[in-house]
């Protein structure tokens, strides 16, 4: 049982840090740029198809992973330049029907150059096995992969916001956008850039992901709700409300997944347990989400400009 | 204004009268999966459902033919939506398809309320086999719990002891995994259910599955989500032999290859069935679309020769209902299954059988290892009330 527990809190560590890159972009963005962009997801399924299609060509998972990420930074930035752009002005209803209207386009773009049976990214053998944790304990190479390479992002994000200048210029355009500007920040190029980097972590989570539920059409859309629900409780803004908000969602979802059943057969008969079991682990997260909202309702770590 | 609406009823009165039969276009509605990451099975079954009106010179039962295909998203709601367009602004007389469960039992209600004969080429829900059974509703599939039997009893030959089960939590997992309990003998070692369609990271269960120490584990994970089991069994390294259903098929290998070596299957219908009519649909949906058919395939190809034979009967004249469903009740078509009759709830009596993944060159294919059950009907018929 104790091999289990620890088992499965890897397993939620590991959903929890591949969140965390997707909330990360999406909280820099809403946080700093006041927008809310729904069609981060449509960036996480690009990213996974870019680094199918370029390990498919170059034959190298590895550079498949770069020229992915590459590919999906310049996408971001496009798409910032020509429809993100027209909609800071505008209130957040325009944002939401704005960017809804960009997941349609980029799942019919997608299917369009793809076709839509979706894709397969296979990890090189080095990662597509299984290590011995703990005696008697295997767990995926490529999960624990996931977990490394999240956490070195975190880190690498976390220097850049608090020890580079680019950084402070985040900081300070996230308190004040219009001070930024008026000392003659080029306020346009921070936006495109900011975007660019939330892009490229979307696009990075989703070729993770992908090798875990393969590439496909839509793959964005669930996900985004949850990372949603992500930065509703880190905090809009902040990174490291971010952080700690994702590793809660993806234990809890995960660790409850796995044991809620198991004990609610202890209180109600099997039948009734094996219905309700599966459908209370999937609402924990919303739970939580609405007890922090409760209680805290700026999130866990509010930006402090709010 | 008044006059135009006199007018504008009498001219639907005269479009929808029984202007019976001859030279009218049979109409057949398709509901089936045509966008997301399961459009792959809905396009097979297309492909297949127009092989077959091919054979039968682009005619059903010798009238023209008419078919409206439309998708259902693999979304109940969705499915429903569709199939009420279809009767009530289409007017079609055969609705086939419906890969989803769930989609067909929301769908249900429609056709049978109209009456309009509704053709299953994939679903089997236990309630359509039993309580839910209608004259007006066929099957030319399975029901959701016989596969699964197939495989229990197979997992028994094999003297498997103890197996953990994890299938999805809508109606046809739940219908898989109570159909692999009644015939497989050995111990239970644990059952999961994932949501379903949305969760494709199998971690926590499969942890579950190795903490649990089973001889073997069973899954059903039909479309892309078996891809995803599949490669997520492998990197987790479990040493413990997996049998599933519904989870390696022609849409799928694609993109299983290696892993999909040495992990059997039970099927009703396999490509290499040795019978004229599967030789034809197999050799000619090849030369149309490069790659094999799947068994999705194989019972929309069926679902419209069972067509042909009602429409035929009655010479066209679609408003005699009663007499075409005697005639499909009779399976009185060339299935490429060979062997097939209908039990008295319009279910499919047949043999199921052992297929294993081969490796020819660069390419993955299926082929039959042997019959596991001969003439197997359903558990529920009983319940049914048509007799």
């Amino acid at each position: 049982m104790g091999l289990l527990f620890i088992e499965q809190c890897l397993n939620g560590l590991q959903f929890g840090l591949l969140l965390f890159l997707l909330a990360a972009g999406l909280t820099l963005v809403f946080g700093i740029m006041d927008l809310v962009n729904l069609a981060h997801g449509s960036l996480y399924m690009l990213g996974a198809y870019f680094a199918a299609t370029f390990a498919a060509l170059t034959d190298s998972f590895l550079l498949g992973v770069v020229l992915g990420l590459a590919a999906t930074l310049v996408v971001g930035m496009a798409v910032e330049v020509v429809a993100m752009r027209r909609l800071y002005g505008r209130d957040h209803l325009d944002h939401v029907l704005g960017t809804f209207g960009l997941i349609l386009f980029f799942n019919e773009l997608v299917r369009l150059i793809w076709g839509p049976a979706g894709m397969s990214l296979i990890p090189p053998a080095w990662l597509n096995r299984s290590i011995e944790i703990l005696p008697g304990v295997p767990y995926s190479a490529y999960r624990l992969s996931i977990i490394v390479v999240s956490l070195a992002v975190a880190l690498l994000l976390y220097m850049l916001v608090m020890r580079t200048r680019i950084g402070m210029l985040i900081r300070a355009g996230a308190s004040n956008r219009e001070m930024v500007g008026a000392l003659g920040v080029n306020i346009n190029l921070l936006y495109t850039l900011v975007f660019g980097i939330g892009a490229t972590l979307a696009g990075l989570a989703g070729i993770m992901q992908a090798q875990i539920q393969t590439a496909y059409v839509g793959m964005g859309e669930s996900v985004l709700i949850v990372a949603l629900v992500v930065i509703i409780i880190g905090g809009i803004g902040s990174i490291r409300g971010a952080l700690v908000a994702s590793i809660f969602v993806g234990l809890i979802d995960t660790v409850g997944r796995a044991f809620l059943p198991d004990m609610l057969k202890l209180v109600l008969s099997p039948a009734a347990a094996s219905t309700a079991g599966p459908a209370l682990s999937s609402m924990l997260i919303y739970i939580l989400m609405v007890a922090v909202l409760v209680l805290r309702p700026g999130g866990l770590f509010p930006a402090a400009s709010r | 204004m008044r006059g135009h609406l006199i007018v504008g009823v009498a001219l639907s009165a005269l479009l929808v009268g029984p202007a019976a039969g001859q030279g009218k276009p049979v109409k057949i509605g398709f509901v089936t999966t045509l966008s997301g990451p399961t459009a792959v099975i809905g396009n097979d079954m297309r492909n297949s459902f127009e092989i077959a009106l091919d054979h039968l010179g682009r005619k059903i039962g010798g009238q023209p033919v008419e078919v409206i295909y439309e998708d259902d998203q693999q979304k109940p709601e969705v499915g429903v939506q569709k199939t009420q367009k279809l009767i009530e602004s289409d007017k079609v007389d055969f609705i086939v398809g419906y890969i989803w469960s769930n989609v067909l039992l929301a769908s249900l209600k429609p056709a049978v309320d109209s009456k309009t004969f509704l053709i299953s080429a994939n679903a089997g829900p236990s309630q359509l086999a039993g309580e839910l059974c209608s004259p007006y509703v066929f099957s030319t599939s399975w029901q959701n719990d016989q596969t699964p039997q197939a495989m229990g009893l197979y997992m028994n030959q094999k003297g498997v002891k103890s197996a953990f089960l994890i299938g999805p939590n809508y109606a046809a997992g739940k219908d898989m995994l109570a159909g692999l309990k009644s015939t497989f003998k050995g111990q239970i070692a644990g059952e999961e259910y994932t949501k379903w369609p949305d969760q494709l990271d199998f971690s926590a269960e499969l942890s579950k599955a190795r903490a649990a120490k089973p001889d073997a584990i069973f899954v059903f994970y039909p479309g892309a989500a078996g891809v995803q089991f599949l490669n997520q069994y492998n990197q987790a390294g479990l040493k413990i032999p997996l049998y599933t259903a519904f989870t390696i098929d022609e849409t799928t290998l694609p993109r299983q290859k290696d892993l999909a070596l040495g992990v059997p299957g039970a099927q009703e219908w396999v490509n290499d069935l040795p019978n004229e009519q599967n030789k034809r649909f197999v050799a000619d949906y090849k030369a149309k679309h490069k790659t094999g058919p799947s068994f999705y395939g194989a019972q929309a190809y069926d679902a419209a020769a069972l067509i042909d034979s009602a429409v035929a009967a009655v010479k066209g004249d679609t408003s005699k209902k009663e007499e075409m469903r005697k005639e499909m009740e009779k399976a009185n078509f060339k299935s490429v299954r060979g062997n097939f009759k209908f039990g008295p709830n319009h279910m499919p009596i047949q043999n199921f059988y052992l297929q294993d993944v081969v490796k020819t060159g660069d390419d993955f294919v299926l082929k039959t290892v042997a019959t596991i059950v001969e003439n197997d009907q359903d558990r529920y018929h009983d319940k049914c009330p048509m007799k």
